[in-house]
């Protein structure tokens, strides 16, 4: 097909505004799906997906139009994960386009996460069309929108599509913009192969499978292909363009298409989004631009709630990782917990959505230690080292500059609640930048915060101090020199290594206390008097009691009957198998869970 | 290996009948009818035909209920007498009837004494006419007292009274002053029993549970009614039972001790000849059946850990020489518990505080 004919697209918007149900509408009316097929949300398909409302993996689909012109076209549309921590996957998406449409809320505006992905679409020299979605709704306002789209990104906006995806209302004006706005791709198909990497998964039959671009040149069945960043060379065994619910094997892709290749590849590691695919036999001069490593920037412990699951969580996280090379995991051992695994995550959302797909997916009961950020710390003999375990933050006699990893945040909100938003970003530790006003009614604020004080809760708290109003996004700037010191636990004497923590000096009195109080309200009061102790070095800083049990639950054992006894005695051995025994003391799982939830 | 003490044998007789059901009550009994209870004492006859032991000594009887004192002196007279003749029944064994306080007149008392019970076990529950209104019994605190007074005047010389604590709106004064009361009556031991509402009670489903003082204000009535009780020369001997010296229970110690006995009547236990057995709480298929139903509630019973759990129940406690197999588990845990003043252990021997029997699941549970 000629490239005058092929759209590549994506859609941005943020979550709730409508993005899923806008593709499903394209999909409709491109007659890709029959409706009879049609499931709500054709492309978020994971279950965690269609609960959360968010896109979590990059997907790609083919679609036909035939436009008013009498034209076939070919679009190209892919679906981009739409949160921060998925920023980099965002931008490869981005690259593999050439245009985007920029779905805005008709009643909401623009918010903080839709701005970014705007920006990083124009970066990209993407053509982008704005569309008012939700029309529909009694509090819908598509001219003060419109502007605001006008004012905030500087794109003409006045005539975007006023449209209601629910309804389908309006939906083909989209898709004729999309041919009248969005540039057709470029690229030679005789030039050397140069195709980028915006996604992969593994599939049991066919190994790992690559969604690219082709910039330059073609690929086809037979060649072998050589993947830059790793060097990794392998045997092309089908390549071919994406359906809605199946790959269709062509047997060739060429300069300007978006589409899959199968290449017996057994390695996700070996297939990074962002990479470049070239012939090996003919490679091309560079690589494509912006390919970088995603690195994970928050690191917890997951350990299995009961020690014998071990082998099924590690089985179950590289499971995981065959589809998801931003996870990683090592071994690691805690005194409290036993056998587990430190992860590695792209942020806090990607940390959940991991926990839950284990939990559900693979029926395992987690425990997980407090999510920390790597810190860089200097030793007095000049060594430096990048420490993402609370329990190896050496001691503070040896360090001679402790520094945390700094965020650039832009908060969006309405103009009322500047003020708690200021006062939270300031009770973070946050640095203020600037402030400017998009309308009226709305600011767009800039804070320099710490990562460690926005992975715990920054966001919910966020949203419930702007009742729900604030949308919130950050960019990693580097590391600043930090006042850190490492807080410990103690029970009853001993320090609990899972519930260690690093953070600032001045939150530490705080945030000690609220541990401890947390704490004592999830030991269940036991046999022995449980002192709880948060401490610094060696200093006590706040201390709380659990009080010994006075009384059990009293068996009668008239006339000689024990069965209510014995029964009684194995119920309570059986609440003990659920407690992790640390030293004498009980601690149920939730404790551990508690203590990353202070606020809620 | 685990072959009883003194290799003796109790005996345990349930009587299923009351004239109105305590709210609290879980025990398998049904209303009083002259005619059943009659086919009743018929099928308690049969089953003791049927276990006929005289091989070894049978040093206590125990008539427990429901309201064993619903059956008329003649009755129970039947029944010892078929005991004596089926079992080797002691000259000084220890025979028990528990009574109710309005069952018990003065002819009634002296009927028992003929029929052979030496021991009485009062249901008194409380000496406070408030709190005996709220248990839903049918007596007055007079009329308990009375009761009391009746039977040693007719010749008991060994009465035991139930004491109930733990009440709603109880308070450690309260809970002294019927303990004060109850010491001043002529008996020898006294039954103290934490109240708690079991499932499918009336108690439980009028949300009498809610109403009971909490585990701490539990805790501290009764220890305060273990030193009054003490006070009163009535000395703890098992986590719920007082006694005068010499006056501890024969028949309850036995289950403490991993001893045979035999229960007869619906929902009896039995833990004899290596197994325990159960009879099913269904009074009509226990008088319809020749014999009565048993199902076996454990293969191999008195395991260490069972003796342990057991034997903590009495104040004498648990010789570790009794669980060698499981001892060294349990003596490194003993420091911790001593310290804790929940146990004392004087080397061999570890037995139980008071504070101690009142966590015992815990314990328990803490050491094996």
């Amino acid at each position: 097909m000629a490239n005058d004919k092929i759209r590549n697209f994506c859609i941005i918007a943020h979550i709730d505004h409508g993005k899923s149900t806008l593709a499903d509408r394209i999909l409709e009316l491109t007659e890709t799906v029959a409706v009879r097929d049609m499931e709500d949300q054709l492309l978020d398909n994971m279950d965690i997906e269609r609960e959360r409302g968010i896109t979590i993996k990059a997907r790609a689909v083919r679609l036909k139009y035939t436009a008013k012109d009498g034209e076939d076209y070919i679009f190209n549309l892919i679906d981009t994960p739409g949160h921060v921590d998925f920023n980099y996957e965002v931008s490869r998406s981005l690259a593999a386009c050439e245009g985007a449409i920029l779905v805005v809320d008709a009643s909401q505006g623009i918010e903080a996460q839709t701005l970014a992905n705007t920006y990083l679409a124009i970066e990209h020299d993407l053509e982008v069309v704005p569309v008012v979605n939700k029309i529909d709704l009694p509090s819908a306002d598509p001219e003060r929108v419109c502007a605001e789209v006008e004012n905030v990104i500087g794109i003409p906006a006045m005539d975007a599509p006023r449209i209601s995806a629910k309804l389908g209302t309006n939906v083909e004006e989209v898709l004729e913009r999309i041919v009248t706005d969005i540039p057709a791709p470029q690229g030679d198909p005789e030039k050397p192969l140069k195709a980028l990497i915006f996604d992969s998964y593994y599939d049991s039959y066919k190994g790992v499978i690559i969604y690219v671009r082709v910039k330059e040149g073609r690929v086809k069945v037979g060649d072998n292909i050589r993947l830059m960043a790793t060097g990794a060379v392998f045997t092309v065994v089908e390549a071919g363009c994406m359906d809605a619910d199946s790959l269709v094997n062509n047997g060739v892709l060429e300069a300007g298409e978006v589409g899959y290749i199968a290449a017996s590849i057994k390695s996700i590691g070996d297939t990074q989004v962002g990479d470049t695919v070239t012939d090996n036999d003919r490679p091309c001069d560079e690589p494509l631009p912006g390919y970088r490593q995603v690195n994970p920037m928050v690191f917890s412990g997951i350990y299995p709630a009961d020690g014998a699951k071990y082998g099924d969580l590690r089985d179950a996280l590289e499971k995981l990782q065959l589809n998801d090379a931003s996870l990683s995991f090592e071994p690691e051992t805690s005194i409290a917990l036993g056998f587990g695994f430190r992860c590695g995550f792209l942020g806090l959302l990607h940390m959940e959505i991991i926990q839950e797909r284990l939990e559900r997916e693979y029926n395992l009961d987690l425990v997980t230690t407090a999510p920390s950020v790597i810190y860089k710390v200097t030793f007095t003999n000049g060594e430096v080292k990048y420490i993402d375990n609370p329990t190896n933050y050496p001691d503070p006699a040896l360090i001679s500059l402790a520094e945390e990893p700094v965020v650039k945040a832009s908060i969006l909100s309405p103009s009322e609640y500047v003020g708690n938003i200021m006062e939270l970003c300031q009770d973070r530790r946050g640095v203020f930048k600037d402030m400017q006003y998009l309308d009226d009614t709305r600011v767009e604020l800039h804070y320099e915060l710490p990562l460690n004080e926005i992975v715990y809760d920054f966001f919910d708290v966020l949203k419930s101090r702007t009742k729900g109003y604030a949308s919130f996004d950050y960019e990693l700037l580097g590391y600043a020199p930090s006042k850190l010191v490492k807080l410990d636990i103690l029970l009853n004497g001993e320090i609990v290594d899972a519930l260690s923590f690093i953070i600032h000096a001045d939150k530490a009195y705080a945030r000690a206390r609220k541990i401890a109080e947390k704490l004592k309200e999830n030991i269940p009061r036991q046999l022995f008097e449980v002192p709880i102790q948060a401490a610094i070095g060696g200093k006590i800083i706040a201390r709380e009691t659990v009080k010994a049990v006075r009384k059990d639950v009293l068996a009668k054992c008239y006339g000689g009957d024990i069965t209510r006894k014995k029964k009684l005695l194995e119920k309570q051995k059986e609440g003990k198998k659920r407690m992790r025994q640390l030293g004498t003391v009980e601690v149920p799982q939730e404790a551990f869970m508690s203590v990353l939830k202070l606020d809620s | 290996m685990n072959t009883p003490l003194h290799g003796g044998l109790g005996i345990y007789i349930h009587v299923p009948f009351c004239a109105v059901k305590c709210g609290y009550c879980s025990f398998c009994s049904v209303g009083w009818n002259s005619a059943k209870a009659e086919g009743y004492v018929q099928a308690v006859l049969r089953n003791i035909r049927d276990c006929s032991d005289t091989s070894r000594p049978a040093d206590t009887v125990y008539f427990g209920g429901g309201t064993p004192s619903l059956l008329r002196p003649e009755q129970i007279a039947e029944i010892t007498g078929e005991l004596r003749r089926c079992f080797a029944v002691t000259d000084d064994a220890e025979i028990t009837l528990e009574a109710n306080p309005n069952t018990l007149s003065p002819e009634r008392l002296h009927g028992y004494l003929e029929a052979g019970i030496n021991r009485l076990s009062v249901g008194v529950q409380s000496l406070d006419d408030e709190e005996l209104r709220l248990l839903g019994r049918k007596h007055t605190a007079e009329r308990a007292e009375k009761a009391v007074r009746d039977a040693a005047e007719a010749g008991f010389t060994n009465i035991s009274c139930d004491l109930m604590l733990a009440l709603p709106g109880q308070s450690p004064e309260t809970a002294e002053r019927s303990v004060d009361r109850l010491a001043e009556l002529p008996i020898q031991h006294i039954s103290s029993y934490l109240l708690k509402v079991e499932d499918g009670t009336p108690f439980h489903s009028s949300g009498m549970e809610e109403r009971l003082p909490d585990d701490d204000k539990t805790a501290e009535l009764y220890l305060r009614a273990v030193r009054r009780l003490e006070s009163h020369g009535f000395m703890q001997y098992e986590i719920s039972n007082f006694a005068r010296e010499g006056y501890e229970s024969r028949h309850n110690n036995r289950y403490w001790l991993c001893e045979d006995y035999i229960g007869i009547g619906p929902s009896a236990h039995s833990c004899c000849g290596g197994k325990r057995y159960a009879v099913p709480p269904d009074v009509d298929l226990f008088i319809s059946s020749p014999v009565q139903a048993t199902e076996i509630t454990d293969e191999a019973p008195c395991s260490p850990e069972e003796m342990t759990m057991l034997a903590l129940r009495l104040k004498s406690g648990l010789d570790l020489r009794r669980v060698e197999s499981i001892r060294s588990g349990i003596e490194k845990k003993i420091p911790a518990l001593v310290s804790a003043g929940l146990c004392v252990f004087d080397g061999e021997n570890l037995s139980l505080t008071p504070e101690g029997f009142l966590v015992s699941n815990s314990v328990i549970a803490h050491l094996i």
